[in-house]
């Protein structure tokens, strides 16, 4: 029904005072679009979406394995240009870390997810499943662990190469979601990630190949 | 609504104050108005039914907020410190299993707020953080919606230039395509931050034709006309939040000027429109307005901090907030954070600064409003940015007050402080806000919001004496809590007090004569009209000669007893002839050879109104 025909007949039927249509303008140049009072409602909001929470607390995890590898770098790396990459590595995912700890509290929000593999009919998690993208599965940290000197830097660089890129692969389906990173905090945080992280396996691969 | 940044640096502090001819505005004691408590003290709370406070006003209209544009959640509530407290231990229950998480809030902060206005063409246009709406104003009943615009980003700040509408938007949520989406990441290409053009030709269809984007957003903006091409107009853009990152924007970077010297910081955005032409509009200068003048150091004025013990805090001055032009006189007035200055705009493309005034008693220099003769600035303090209760009764009434500096040959010079003079609730935000003059000659009269302290007017006319001449309030718009409600702004427009309410949608107020104002003063004041205008771009008013505008002066005489009894009396009986058509052109010369014979001794205020009272028998005196 066009917008003329509706004002005509809610003036026949002494409908509700007239008020102008709500128009949504598009790009400069573009045409405007009409709304609805609730679509204007709805476009004032900038909450947070489940996405973003399950993100959030998921991603504190990948970072807190990071760190945990870096640990171990510590005493079994032999580089040192690997360990001060390790350092730079360690210091903002820490950074992070507080942050992603700072939005879930600021929200209400849990600090740890609820665990999927609990209540899954009793049994331990699989040794050799990653729990998300990229991250060492608990065999993979074990022979972290075990290895010392350059064998170690190297499955040191594989690893976190990969766990970083699992982080991008977090980022971008996360942004897959409808209405997921709105939140300006949240998006902001989401892109540091990516842009950070992508540095880092850049480097991370050259150094890889000099090994 | 602003931002505080603590480096503080005594040595820095103290050569900012030898260098600026600063004066603390701090006066003898008595002369600033006390903080006392009156009816508005203590009205009872209520979204649509809280008590009301009135004094010398009438209420004429309450508009409720527009279609789209309210939603009770969205008031906002900020956490109080044992609320932060409690989301910390039930979070920490979460985790443990032993309760639920809470749901999470569905608006940030002032998502719907109605903020700041303009008038033009016989309508009202009412900014929002999520768009704008206009009413037609111009006929003798209720404000009539007559268009809705939605295009979320904050704050909205408008302004209006004969078929363009100018917005600010600086939320990192704010889009090109005025989008819900947000803009997520670092870099983002649908972001946008800096200043809307809107065609508002046909109300039909409102367009947004550009969208200027700046490093640091727009916080407000204030319109500066070419002084000789009618085609072109200029923007100055006040932006108070983070710099964007130069891979959005190439222009920007970050950093203090030490570090890096093309920093994005410390100056504000010079945009340049063709009328002709608006799509093209481009920032054409980012001048360095804060530069000491001696060094060229770029962070020339406020570091930041306390001057002295037990002192206010003090924000750095990296930016102005909003910026007030006053192009006939060829002056600007910016209320720029850590100080106020005085700018020379003859130049409108390069602002350069010629005074600068520091007061260790303000916290955040917010606006600035000249009075008509252009000799007056009154600078605002936004302490506590907004979203705070700074009108308790233990709040200091020189914090979160205006301050009120004179420009003597060139140079600001702070004479007094001016509060509300009524406490207000620990849960109703408060603190000097938005306003502008009200245009009765011989008189330096102002309106201003002051959030939920209401709409009050003060006369400064006596820079060292302020005081408050009517009101406006109403109750906490939530009995429990803080929620963030009140007048962001309240502007005399074309007869009228109009009043934009964060969260009640808008007030229009109709002066009432009293003792501190009469009926031909305010008679002179409503007549006044002009076909566009945007508070922050003063233009000169213009009272045409009326039986009215003598009254209004002899008015003024009266109450301040600086014309003898004699000659008022003669005066008014010459006006009431002229009122009935009777203009005896011999006794008009006369009288205004002994109007305009001031004594030596006169007060300023009482000289300047028996000169212009003077001047106006004179013309008459001179009528064919």
């Amino acid at each position: 029904m066009s917008l003329t025909l509706a004002a005509l007949i809610a003036g026949l039927v002494g409908g509700a005072p007239q008020t102008p249509p709500i128009f949504n303008p598009g790009a400069p140049g573009a045409a405007p679009r009409v709304i609805s009072a609730d679509e204007a409602v709805a476009l004032s909001r900038s909450g947070h979406v489940e996405a973003d929470v399950r993100f959030m607390q998921h991603m504190l995890l990948h970072h807190a394995q990071a760190v945990e590898m870096v640990e171990l770098l510590k005493s079994r790396g032999s580089s040192p240009v690997v360990k001060r990459l390790g350092e730079r590595i360690a210091q903002s995912q820490e950074a992070e870390i507080e942050l992603m700890k700072e939005w879930l509290l600021g929200r209400g929000l849990a600090v740890a997810a609820p665990d999927p593999h609990v209540g899954h009919r009793g049994h331990a998690p699989d040794p050799d499943a990653p729990i998300m993208p990229g991250m060492l599965s608990p065999a993979e940290m074990a022979e972290l662990a075990a290895a010392e000197g350059a064998e170690f830097d190297r499955l040191f660089l594989q690893g976190m190469i990969r766990h970083h890129q699992g982080a991008l692969d977090m980022v971008e389906a996360l942004l897959a979601e409808p209405d997921a990173a709105e939140d300006p905090m949240l998006s902001d945080f989401a892109s540091s990630v990516t842009a950070d992280q992508s540095a880092e396996i850049l480097r991370m691969q050259s150094i890889l190949s000099e090994l | 609504m602003n931002i505080r940044s603590l480096l503080l640096s005594s040595a820095a502090a103290a050569s900012v104050l030898l260098g600026a001819a600063a004066v603390q505005a701090q006066t003898a004691e008595g002369q600033v108005p006390p903080v006392g408590s009156d009816v508005r003290s203590t009205l009872s709370p209520g979204l649509h039914d809280a008590g009301q406070a009135i004094s010398n006003l009438t209420l004429e209209h309450s508009v409720q907020p527009a279609p789209g544009f309210f939603d009770r959640e969205a008031i906002f509530a900020p956490p109080t410190q044992e609320e932060w407290e409690a989301m910390r231990a039930r979070a920490a229950a979460v985790e443990a299993g032993t309760a639920e998480p809470a749901p999470p809030p569905r608006y940030s902060a002032l998502a719907l707020a109605n903020s700041d206005m303009a008038m033009s063409n016989g309508k009202l246009f009412v900014g929002n953080f999520n768009g704008f709406n206009a009413y037609d104003v111009s006929g003798d009943g209720a404000p009539e919606l007559v268009l809705s615009v939605v295009c979320p980003g904050g704050q909205g700040d408008v302004s209006i230039h004969g078929d363009l509408l100018f917005m600010s938007v600086e939320q990192n949520r704010g889009r090109l395509d005025c989008g819900a989406m947000g803009a997520d990441g670092d870099v983002n290409a649908e972001r946008f931050r800096g200043i809307r053009i809107f065609d508002i030709s046909d109300l039909s269809a409102p367009r947004q034709i550009a969208a200027v984007q700046t490093c640091r957003g727009s916080h407000t903006h204030t319109q500066v006309p070419h002084p000789t091409d009618p085609d072109v107009l200029y923007i100055y853009n006040s932006a108070t939040s983070s710099v964007r990152k130069s891979d959005e924007l190439s222009i920007c970077q970050e950093g203090e000027p030490g570090e890096n010297p093309e920093t994005a910081l410390y100056s504000i955005d010079v945009i340049k429109v063709p009328l002709n032409a608006p799509e093209q509009a481009a920032i054409v200068n980012r001048p360095r307005i804060f530069a000491d003048r001696e060094t060229g150091e770029i962070a020339g004025l406020w570091k930041g901090g306390r001057f002295g013990v037990g002192g206010q805090n003090t924000a750095q001055t990296n930016h102005c907030h909003d910026i007030t032009v006053y192009p006939e006189i060829g002056l600007a007035a910016g209320a720029c954070s850590g100080n106020g200055i005085l700018l020379d705009i003859s130049d409108p493309e390069n602002p350069s600064r010629i005074s600068e005034l520091f007061d260790p008693d303000m916290s955040y220099w917010h606006s600035a409003t000249f009075n008509a003769t252009g000799d007056k600035v009154l600078f605002t303090d936004e302490w506590g940015g907004g979203t705070a209760a700074r009108c308790r009764a233990e709040d200091p009434h020189t914090w979160g007050a205006n301050l009120i500096a004179t420009i003597e040959d060139g140079k600001l010079e702070g004479q007094s402080f001016f509060k509300l003079p009524a406490s207000q609730a620990a849960i109703e935000n408060c603190v000097a806000h938005n306003g502008n003059l009200i245009p009765v000659p011989g008189r330096d009269l102002m309106v201003q919001a002051w959030y939920q302290g209401g709409v009050s007017i003060l006369d400064f006319t006596d820079p060292a004496r302020p005081m408050e001449i009517a009101y406006f309030d109403r109750g906490p718009v939530d009995g429990d809590r803080l929620k963030v409600a009140g007048h962001w702004s309240a502007y005399w427009f074309n007869g009228r007090i109009y009043a934009s309410e964060i969260a009640r949608g808008f007030d229009v107020l109709r002066l009432a004569p009293s003792e501190q104002l009469s009926a031909a003063e305010i008679a002179v004041a409503e007549r006044v009209m002009a076909e566009t205008i945007n508070p922050q771009t003063q233009t000169r008013p213009v009272w045409e000669d009326h039986p009215d505008v003598a009254t209004a002066y002899l008015d003024q005489l009266a109450r301040s007893q600086g014309l003898e009894a004699a000659v008022t009396e003669q005066a008014r009986a010459f006006v009431e002839r002229w009122r009935a058509g009777r203009i005896d052109r011999a006794r008009a010369a006369e009288l205004s050879r002994t109007v305009a014979a001031v004594p030596d001794n006169a007060p300023a205020a009482d000289a300047a109104r028996r000169k212009a009272l003077g001047e106006l028998f004179g013309r008459l005196g001179q009528r064919r």
